[in-house]
């Protein structure tokens, strides 16, 4: 195992699948000369030229698009969005477009297509930059939408997104982008749509993903000293999601909280509580419980922006919640 | 359809003006296929009225010479993409009109299966990239298949079809300017039939040659009679030839006119142009304009052309009977093709 940062995860398989597969190519804003906003492109354009390696105008709809008709037409194209916000103005290009192409001609045409970038909340970079941007994405059949919480995940998970013949919606984190962890030196590929326990307990189950996995994994460790065994479930793939690992764990534990970093209405947190709802009610013997972003935009100011997200104390009183303790 | 009247020899073109593209064997092709497209769109129109076509229908007629013209320039490895008023530009492309009926009538036989419809042609083994309803969507589509071309050094090329109404949408104005900074080879073919829906160009274009925009973008842009037959198809096969040869793009302003209405929905002259404009476009029928001239220039006979009329009918006659014919498909088709 080396021990490398998120972003270095990335740059592997990136790297990884473009010796691979030369069909596989970059484009985005300021991933080529410039190395990256997030330096996650670093050193691309020296290996592969800039036929591979593309530099954008600030264009998202033009070049999603772009990346639509190249994917149709037998490449299959990784683009950047140089943060996941800025997919809003190309929404139309993912939605109306890669989405649909594979079911409007009936199966002719695929769009093996990766649009990636960070996204999600940062450091006080307000409200267009901040969003947790899943949700826009995960209800809209025919897209993949991926959030690797590790490098471990990230790197696995995104090359197999490459490989993937689906367009894949595939969002990381400007907060997690310098976390370090342990990669095997071997190549390996973590399947798409397969949930992990990232921590075995059996008093209750925890789903979360990105930030607010790692912050309840903190808070799972401040609980083990109360004696509360927390399992913590990440489903990396929220869609397709892999069901069963979550409902395997709560049929185990008996109560399910679901911490997400986004506004929490009509958020995933819904989703999961009513599946397990649907399909473990008998198991149950407690409400489920959502541990949810406020129902606000991201603040600038450094304390209402502290608010707005779930903090490891939130997260902890969600989970006595479910414990009715 | 009527023939204009006789002109006198005197009238004819002299026999040194006749172009190269005045080849019998080309004329008799582009008027079959803009004949072709007419008999086909005006018996989904009264397929529509019988209830076996649903949503919306966009029919073509009056604009069969732009998506001809500009087709038969074109190689079978050529990719074509078009928006939502796309019957035209398939069956250019040599698609199959019993299929294309079929996809109509929403029936297991068609390209996708009867789940795409009037909005959504698509047929790979024909490189026809679409069909799509959201007004401009096609236009980075189609210029990313010319990053494609170029990426696989193919000296294939795309063109993408359009209306003026797509001109007033961001997407056309980023996918001229990656085109022309990226050298693709991709032709623009803006179909300007006057209106975007039901708004007059003058109401939705600040500049109303639109031709003109290509400028801004550092590509060629030129304009043509978009009744004439000819004349597309030597403007777009000049820029086809550049394409290939220079990877230069360019932007080309067919001015047309649709005779029916945006959609089945909307009557031909309904509130925003009147019956006379309508009427007064109606003389300038590119099925007619290209007829006339074969006939003068002693290219076809009058027997001929009502042959082949009688043949094309009963193509449009027979894709309606393999469409009646063609089963529904099968429920299991509502969740395939969600993922691959």
């Amino acid at each position: 195992m080396a021990i490398i940062t998120y972003r270095e995860a990335l740059n592997q398989a990136l790297r990884e699948e473009m010796r691979r597969d030369p069909r596989v190519f970059l484009m985005g804003e300021e991933i080529g000369v410039y190395q990256g906003a997030y330096k996650v492109t670093q050193g691309l354009l020296d290996e592969f030229g800039p036929r591979r390696v593309i530099d954008t105008p600030i264009s998202e709809a033009g070049f999603v698009g772009a990346g639509v008709g190249a994917a149709m037409a037998g490449l299959r194209p990784v683009v950047e969005m140089m943060t996941f916000n800025f997919a809003l103005v190309a929404i139309d290009q993912i939605v109306n477009h890669a989405a649909k192409i594979l079911y409007m001609s009936g199966g002719q045409y695929r769009v093996p297509m990766v649009i990636r970038g960070p996204g999600g909340f940062s450091v006080q970079v307000a409200a267009q930059h901040s969003q947790s941007m899943e949700s826009y994405f995960y209800h809209v059949p025919g897209l993949v939408v991926v959030r690797a919480s590790t490098p471990k995940d990230a790197k696995g998970l995104l090359k197999s997104a490459i490989r993937d013949d689906n367009p894949v919606i595939f969002i990381e984190s400007e907060t997690i982008y310098g976390m370090k962890g342990e990669v095997p030196e071997e190549e390996y590929l973590i399947p798409l749509g397969v949930a992990e326990v990232k921590r075995e307990g059996t008093d209750v189950t925890v789903v979360a993903w990105m930030g607010m996995l790692h912050r309840s994994l903190e808070a799972a460790e401040e609980l083990e000293k109360e004696g509360i065994s927390v399992e913590v479930v990440d489903p990396r793939t929220l869609r397709p999601m892999d069901k069963g690992t979550i409902l395997a764990s709560v049929r185990k534990t008996h109560r399910a909280v679901v911490v997400e970093a986004g506004a929490g209405f009509a958020g995933l947190g819904a989703e999961i509580g009513t599946i397990v709802t649907e399909e473990a009610f008998d198991y149950l013997d407690s409400q489920v419980v959502r541990v949810t972003g406020a129902n606000a935009p991201m603040p600038y100011a450094k304390n209402l922006e502290l608010a707005k997200t779930p903090t490891k104390a939130a997260i902890i009183a969600g989970i006595k919640k479910a414990l009715a303790i | 359809m009527a023939k204009r009247s006789t002109k006198t020899s005197a009238e004819a073109a002299p026999e040194a003006a006749r172009t190269p593209s005045m080849d019998k064997k080309v004329v008799m092709d582009l008027l079959y296929h803009m004949l072709l497209i007419r008999r086909f769109e005006e018996k989904a129109a009264e397929m529509y009225s019988q209830g076996k076509i649903g949503g919306f229908l966009h029919l073509a007629v009056g604009m069969e010479a732009s998506c001809v013209g500009a087709i038969s320039t074109l190689r079978a490895d050529d990719y074509v993409i078009g928006g939502y008023r796309e019957h035209g530009h398939y069956l250019a492309k040599g698609g199959d009109p019993n299929r294309a009926m079929a996809e109509l009538f929403g029936r297991i036989d068609g390209m996708s299966k009867g789940k795409g419809g009037s909005m959504h042609f698509f047929d790979k083994a024909r490189n026809f990239l679409g069909g799509t309803g959201i007004v401009g969507g096609q236009i980075p589509i189609g210029t990313g298949a010319g990053l494609a071309i170029n990426y696989n050094g193919g000296d294939q090329v795309c063109l993408v079809f359009f209306g003026d109404g797509s001109v007033a949408q961001g997407v056309f104005h980023e996918s001229l300017n990656l085109a022309s900074l990226w050298r693709l080879p991709v032709i623009y073919v803006c179909e300007n039939n006057l209106y975007a829906m039901g708004t007059a160009l003058n109401r939705t274009q600040a500049v109303t040659d639109l031709y003109k925009k290509a400028e801004g973008y550092g590509m060629a842009g030129e304009q043509v009679d978009g009744m004439d037959v000819l004349a597309v198809r030597e403007t777009v096969g000049r820029a086809v030839d550049r394409a290939r040869r220079d990877k230069t793009p360019t932007l080309i302003e067919s001015r047309t006119y649709r005779f029916r209405g945006h959609s089945m929905r909307d009557p031909a002259a309904a509130v925003y142009r009147t019956r006379e404009e309508v009427e007064e476009w109606k003389k300038s029928d590119p099925i007619v304009l290209l007829w006339d001239r074969m006939s003068r220039e002693g290219i076809i006979s009058d027997a001929e052309y009502k042959d082949m009329d009688k043949e094309i009918t009963q193509v449009a006659e027979e894709a309606v009977r393999f469409s009646d014919a063609s089963p529904e498909p099968p429920l299991e088709e509502l969740l395939t093709d969600v993922y691959v």
